[in-house]
């Protein structure tokens, strides 16, 4: 339990200061993945299972390293090995998995409410791991400790998503987690990638053209376009699209000096970038995204499963 | 024997009955009405306090059978029906094989004459297995006793295949029953597209989806004068279309649902509970009072329920795998009593004509009255009974309602079809 918190699935549930502890543990376990011994005991004897019902490399991979770095026992559970590939219902696959006695399901899933299904069947604790185009909190934990650690302070941030946001679980958590921080959020993507309500999710502007918005935006949130999840097609062509809507060296003149690039990855040169920008010394924190994914997943594991009560097990 | 039926409350517009009298049922006809009836070795039940109705008939159901005998069958939920109130419903033609031949409606007559627990009035497909390609054999199937056509569960795309059905249908002056959905716009829309499929993560199912192909289906209608009926209808938009071809004379009618009249979009919370996933989906406050409206003005013509029994287990799916479609058998009358009449919205004539003497007359039934000589199909409620929803209590072989743990006023307690008893204080016999 973290505060009154058993799981980690719906982000606008947290609090601005829950959160915020959440970022401050993450940064104190920052220091653990800069050792030479890149270990804690502190979830040791704890069981973790990773249901991974959909394809995931880097997602799966963060969790298992953030486990692992905790001595949480982990199971990956997957890929062609799910008994939901054998036309095993999802409930009977949790109940199946709480027979081994295990702590903590981290569920991706295809179909968006997935884990809030496996928190009802289990007694376990769930950490959402990415559900349809719902939500994907521990990504949106992670975009906001690399903005923190640039930034210093969320207030009257000015925060751009450029992209795929109607088809995105990152957007589902990333935009009301900015909002609970006190940012101001614009959308930009054509029409067809737009949500039916972006404001529902906390958008304050909607537009159409990135070139309008781009000189007054703090942080610039690219998204991938997700090829594999558009229904129909959503613009003409990846060229269009690259010119209306790429994050170019071209149009880095339009931004402000220190305003800063992120992605949720893998990225897609020549879509929603060029060969330049992901790259950029200082504005890109694409990289720096990927390593605060370990420290926040560690985060969540420690606040959700050990906290107070961690080292009292006998 | 006789049956004579003391104190009741008829109502009955119909014959402009409103008031305390006695029924005398012989048979399967009603032979006598009025005040203080007497008759010599009647077996006699005393009704005070209680409504007696003409028969109500519930014009979309789903009875599952043949094919998908796991979710609900006949015998389960024409008991249901019974249960509910019902002395008759429309079965249709979504099962497996497709109610699209004599073979599969004669089927569906015959188990339901002998173990049904109500009258089964089949619909049949208006295209053949329900795929929008080839006309089916409607001919055929009125010779068997089909009463309309539907290829309900899916709207006919095109509107040439359309025109044709109905073109080929009308001279079996059968009303064609549309599900009203463009495939291309809605996709695999699963609520209601807007604040809460956004809030959810899951695609939306447009209100235009549904309304283009009512207002398309006007035009077809209108263009080839065969009698329409749209079906499950959830959109104000959708109502306005109904409410201008009326205007104009067309034979056009529609239903509306218990639930598309009193649920909205907002039931839906990060729960993601699938007993509310119907088709068309859950709509906002201003449909809802949109319909109502309808309801009151006289554009609804008929409340049915649209009875979808599913599994359990397919309906504790993942949301997006999960089937769409609610059971309503035992809950319409209920609902319209608390929601409509106790609020004073509308007293007891309008409701029989929604769910008794209209959908009967849609059909090309044989009108039901509360005359000497009708059939005697009739109706006993309790308008005053309270209960609470109860999913272990429904006689349907399903659970999926949307409506569990609601309390309600109003129940029936008895129920005969043609002349006999299929319903005994609240025990469906």
């Amino acid at each position: 339990m973290f505060n009154n918190h058993k799981h980690l699935i719906d982000i606008s549930e947290y609090s601005d200061s829950e959160l915020m502890t959440i970022l401050t543990t993450a940064k104190a376990f920052s220091q653990v993945n800069e050792r030479a011994i890149k270990k804690v005991p502190t979830l040791k004897g704890k069981t973790i299972v990773n249901m991974f019902n959909e394809p995931s490399t880097r997602t799966r991979s963060s969790f298992e390293l953030a486990e692992k770095r905790l001595s949480a026992d982990t199971l990956n559970f997957g890929g062609s090995s799910t008994s939901t590939v054998k036309g095993e219902s999802l409930i009977d696959t949790v109940m199946t998995l709480d027979a081994y006695k295990i702590d903590c399901i981290v569920v991706r899933d295809r179909h968006a409410g997935a884990p809030y299904i496996v928190s009802q069947a289990s007694p376990a604790v769930v950490i959402d791991a990415g559900d349809g185009k719902h939500g994907h909190p521990t990504q949106a934990l992670l975009d906001l400790y690399s903005i923190w650690e640039r930034k210093g302070s969320f207030d009257g941030l000015k925060v751009g998503v450029v992209g795929d946001i109607g088809h995105s679980r990152v957007c589902g958590s990333l935009i009301p987690a900015l909002k609970i921080m006190g940012a101001e959020v614009t959308v930009v993507a054509p029409g067809t990638l737009m949500p039916p309500a972006p404001e529902v999710l906390g958008a304050d502007h909607i537009a159409y053209n990135l070139d309008d918005v781009l000189p007054d935006l703090d942080v610039v949130y690219m998204l991938r376009i997700q090829r594999e999840r558009l229904e129909g097609a959503p613009f003409p062509s990846l060229r269009e699209y690259h010119q209306l809507f790429g994050l170019t060296k071209a149009r880095e003149r339009l931004m402000k000096p220190d305003a800063i690039i992120c992605h949720p990855g893998p990225i897609n040169r020549g879509v929603e970038f060029d060969s330049y920008m992901p790259d950029h010394p200082e504005r890109s924190v694409i990289i720096d995204q990927v390593y605060a994914g370990i420290c926040v997943r560690m985060a969540a594991l420690y606040l959700l499963l050990g906290g107070a009560d961690n080292g009292l097990a006998s | 024997m006789a049956l004579l039926l003391k104190n009741a409350h008829v109502v009955d517009p119909a014959v402009e009955l409103d008031g305390i009298m006695d029924v005398l049922v012989d048979g399967d006809k009603i032979a006598a009405v009025g005040e203080g009836l007497t008759a010599e070795g009647a077996e006699v039940l005393d009704l005070t306090g209680k409504y007696l109705v003409p028969g109500l008939v519930d014009m979309h159901v789903h009875l599952r059978e043949p094919g998908y005998e796991a979710k609900g069958d006949i015998e389960s939920e024409t008991a249901a029906a019974a249960k509910g109130g019902f002395t008759g419903v429309c079965s249709m033609p979504n099962t497996d094989p497709v109610t699209d031949n004599g073979v599969v409606i004669e089927y569906v007559k015959s188990v339901a004459a002998v173990k049904g627990h109500c009258r089964v009035y089949p619909s049949g497909a208006m295209t053949k297995g329900l795929k929008g390609e080839v006309i089916s054999e409607m001919g055929n199937m009125v010779a068997h006793g089909a009463v309309a056509f539907t290829d309900d569960g899916r709207g006919v795309q095109g509107a040439g295949m359309l025109r044709r059905a109905m073109d080929y249908g009308k001279m079996f002056g059968k009303v064609f029953m549309s599900h009203c959905q463009d495939e291309d716009l809605v996709g695999e829309g699963q609520i209601n597209e807007g604040v809460v499929s956004t809030r959810l993560g899951l695609l939306g199912w447009p209100a235009e989806g549904e309304e283009i192909q009512i207002a398309r289906d006007i035009q077809i209608a209108e263009l080839t004068g065969a009698k329409l009926h749209i079906q499950h209808i959830s959109t104000a938009k959708g109502l306005e279309y109904v409410r201008a071809a009326k205007a104009k004379g067309l034979p056009v009618t529609c239903e509306a649902t218990p639930h598309h009249l009193f649920l909205t979009e907002e039931v839906f919370d990060g729960t993601y509970d699938t007993c509310h996933k119907v088709n068309p989906p859950l709509r906002t406050a201003a449909d809802t009072e949109a319909l109502i409206a309808g309801v009151l003005d006289g554009t609804v013509d008929a409340i049915v329920t649209d009875h979808a029994p599913h599994s359990d287990w397919e309906k504790s799916r993942e949301f997006e795998l999960a089937p769409f479609g609610m059971i309503g058998l035992e809950t319409s009358l209920a609902l319209v009593i608390t929601n409509l009449i106790k609020t004073g919205k509308m007293g007891y004539a309008r409701m029989v004509e929604l769910m008794s003497s209209k959908p009967r007359e849609i059909l090309g039934l044989e009108p039901v009255t509360i005359a000497e000589g009708s059939v005697a199909d009739i109706t006993v409620f309790d308008a005053d009974a309270t209960w609470t929803v109860d999913e272990n209590e429904f006689v349907s072989h399903a659970k999926n309602s949307g409506f569990k743990g609601a309390e309600l006023t109003g129940r029936a307690t008895d129920v005969f079809v043609g002349g006999k008893r299929t319903l005994a204080e609240g025990v469906v016999c």
